[in-house]
């Protein structure tokens, strides 16, 4: 602290001015920390509170706030013993659902948008303007017909398909607009910008003519749709940054596209994958929205049971406590073990743009 | 970019699955992501349009949906269903229309230099006139429903999580960011710790904020005694419950700019940094003329994809406030799901298509004249 120079500092310098340009003047130094562990602790602090309260009694939650377990509370397993013993089955029956859903849907989400993604970085796509604006046309002339004039649908279904091939086999090669992988990706990834209440209601209302509402089925095919616009963003990228080179010389040795893709590029790509799995899976571990339209009793997931006993047993700190610390216990790990990837991943999707 | 990368498709003349399977790669990799966003997506938006104009109603062995125009959206906007939606509205007095003379002049003056730049497109002025009106009509919401001493509905309060809490959550973030590539020591704990909460589900979040927020026997109860507040509960006024709402989001999101900016602050060119240190620059001139015009191109993207997020907002304010009190806390996707429950499938469908508008008028805004002059900054 005294520094390099040969005269004595005074301490005016000693405290405000940096010993040598590499580090940082004491008192800067004081307070860069002190800034620093205060948001530490505001990160932990509610985190620290749920664990120690869910080991709380009810008296030692109503008595005020107690801070530290064997200091100034006895901490009990009364709220995990009543979690998993007497309401054992009620606990343990959405956790394996929000698993299976999760897990599905990720594993789903990324398989789907992996190879999405590197068809659109490494082959190329000319879509026609007229062929969509048709397929559209059709689409919502088939929806009129069978909400407004009572046409069955298979029919108007069968109908437009006719009719869409027809127009394809036929008119669309006089039209010379078409749209790009760029814009393929565009469209793709602007899903994201769409709020799901606006999708949830025709989805709700669609598996509900299925008889698929309240079924795992629902939820992981809705988490993989509204999850593929990530996987594709940033998948993109990670294809991209793998040398071409590799993989002409596989097609030249007969390698097809996709055992090219399967055997060579996905094994390439792993780190990338693993940080789009990561961070998708804890995205569907915490879906909340879509959830709570579409499942009720049986495909409930964690984030509903919360917030249906935050409803009755709201005053029960300690249970729900105990709830919320098996339900985000986790992701936190996932987290701290793994965040410099998922942060990498973050950082690609924000970073490109 | 793609183009100059794309592999060429195999010339192979031959029958068989596997070779049709080979001539249609790109196609058959493409298709199933298309289908499932056509089916999840596009389809659902286009009953969602159907629906918006419809009433629903319950019929035997199913539901019935009648067209009624676009009586769902008059109902929100001027019809009986307009306090929960804009909110409750106060007569202007002077200072409010001070400003909203002032709001119109301003927003006059960019049209008009946009008008005379010579850069004149169609669709860059349809694209202004809407940004401008949508940007107007929020201008004289706040001053009905805030400054004038209304009630904010669920637009307005939709409208404070957004731009209070992105702004809230992007300095924070960029000051930690600042801080945190100082060099000091533990940088990889405090990146580690400060991660934590992007990841913690959101409904767990609003429960423990619903307890730090009680103050008879939450944590923060002792301050209550030191600052001599007496009987006091953050959920019972309407602001102060929209502001514990915030700091649980601000919470959450925090680490999402933290770590895309720190990134950002430590790719900063140093030399530049040294150069104007030896000019004598002090710390501020160093981030107003090197830092920021390094990262302004970053900030501004991670300020969008935020903003993208914040509108769809409903997790917290369901979990913690309930909507409550009366309507203060309730977004527009709570609105809408409140809507939904009471089997107004109608309503519940404008709402949506509403906050659709909303928040894509927002972001491509924002894009257009915030993110694309920030990339040209560099």
């Amino acid at each position: 602290m005294a520094g390099t120079a040969a005269v004595p500092r005074s301490l005016y310098a000693r405290l405000f001015q940096r010993p040598d340009p590499a580090s940082l003047a004491p008192v800067a130094k004081v307070a860069v920390y002190t800034v620093l562990v205060f948001w530490a602790l505001v990160c932990i602090g509610p985190l620290y509170w749920v664990l120690i309260t869910s080991f709380k009694q009810p008296i030692t939650v109503d008595g005020g706030p107690y801070y530290f377990p064997f200091i100034d509370f006895q901490p009990t397993l009364d709220a995990w013993t009543y979690l998993f013993v007497e309401v054992g089955r009620d606990t343990v029956r959405p956790y394996v659902n929000s698993v299976i859903i999760a897990l599905a849907a990720t594993f789903a989400a990324v398989f789907i948008g992996a190879l999405a993604a590197y068809a659109l970085v490494r082959i190329r796509f000319q879509v026609k303007i007229a062929a969509i604006v048709i397929f559209l046309t059709l689409l919502v002339a088939t929806i009129v017909a069978v909400a407004a004039f009572r046409v069955p649908w298979t029919i108007a279904a069968a109908a437009a398909i006719a009719l869409f091939v027809l127009f394809l086999s036929t008119a669309s090669r006089r039209f010379k607009g078409a749209l790009g992988n760029a814009d393929i990706e565009f469209w793709i990834i602007s899903n994201r910008i769409m709020p799901p209440i606006v999708a949830v209601l025709p989805i709700y209302l669609m598996f509900q003519q299925f008889h698929l509402l309240d079924t795992h089925i629902a939820l992981i095919a809705t988490y993989t749709a509204v999850n593929l616009p990530i996987v594709v963003w940033l998948m993109r990228d990670f294809f991209a940054g793998i040398p071409i080179e590799i993989e002409e010389s596989a097609q030249v040795d007969g390698c097809g596209k996709f055992r090219t893709f399967f055997v060579i590029v996905m094994p390439l790509a792993r780190s990338g994958l693993a940080a789009t799995f990561m961070l998708v899976l804890i995205l569907c571990w915490n879906e909340y929205l879509l959830a709570l339209f579409l499942s009720n009793a049986n495909a409930q997931t964690m984030p509903i049971l919360v917030s249906a006993q935050n409803g009755t047993r709201g005053p029960q700190w300690w249970y729900m406590s105990a709830l919320i610390v098996i339900m985000v216990a986790p992701v936190i790990v996932i987290a701290v073990a793994l965040q410099k990837h998922i942060a990498r991943g973050i950082l690609l999707g924000a970073v490109k743009g | 970019m793609a183009i100059a990368t794309t592999l060429p498709v195999a010339a192979r003349a031959g029958n068989g699955f596997g070779d049709w399977a080979e001539r249609h790669s790109g196609r058959i990799m493409v298709l199933p992501a298309v289908l499932i966003v056509l089916a999840f997506a596009v389809f659902p938006l286009i009953i969602s349009a159907y629906l918006s104009v419809s009433r629903f109603a319950l019929a035997p062995g199913g539901y019935k949906l009648s067209f009624i125009g676009a009586f769902n959206f008059r109902r929100l906007l001027v019809g009986q269903q307009q306090y929960h939606f804009l909110g409750t509205f106060s007569a202007f007095g002077p200072l409010e229309w001070g400003v909203a003379v002032l709001a119109a002049a301003a927003l006059l003056y960019w049209l008009y230099s946009y008008l005379i730049s010579g850069k004149l497109r169609p669709m860059g002025l349809v694209g202004r006139l809407i940004s401008a009106g949508l940007g107007f009509g929020v201008v004289l919401l706040t001053l009905a429903t805030i400054v004038a001493g209304g009630f904010p509905g669920s637009l307005m309060t939709t409208l404070v999580y957004v731009f209070v809490g992105v702004s809230i959550q992007f300095s924070i973030g960029l000051a930690l960011a600042l801080l945190c590539a100082q060099p000091i020591r533990a940088r990889n704990w405090f990146r580690v710790i400060f991660f934590i909460p992007l990841m913690v589900t959101p409904v767990g979040i609003a429960y423990t904020f619903r307890m730090l927020a009680d103050m008879e026997k939450g944590p923060l109860a002792p301050l209550r005694f030191a600052l001599h507040l007496g009987e006091f509960a953050w959920a019972t006024d309407p602001w102060s419950a929209r502001l514990v709402v915030l700091l649980g989001d601000t919470w959450q999101w925090t680490p999402f700019m933290f770590i895309v900016l720190l990134a950002a602050v430590e790719a900063r060119p140093h030399e530049q940094i040294e150069a104007a240190k030896i000019d004598g620059a002090g710390p501020f001139q160093i981030f107003r003329h090197v830092t920021w015009p390094a990262i302004a191109p970053v900030a501004a993207t991670v300020v969008l994809i935020r903003l993208i997020e914040a509108f769809k907002i409903v997790d917290l304010p369901n979990v913690l406030t309930n909507g409550g009190p009366g309507l203060a806390t309730e977004s527009m996707t709570l609105h809408a799901f409140i809507a939904w429950r009471t089997q107004d499938l109608g309503g519940s469908a404008a709402l949506g298509y509403i906050l659709l508008f909303v928040s894509t008028v927002t972001c491509v805004s924002f894009f257009n004249f915030g993110v694309a002059r920030a990339r040209r900054y560099q």
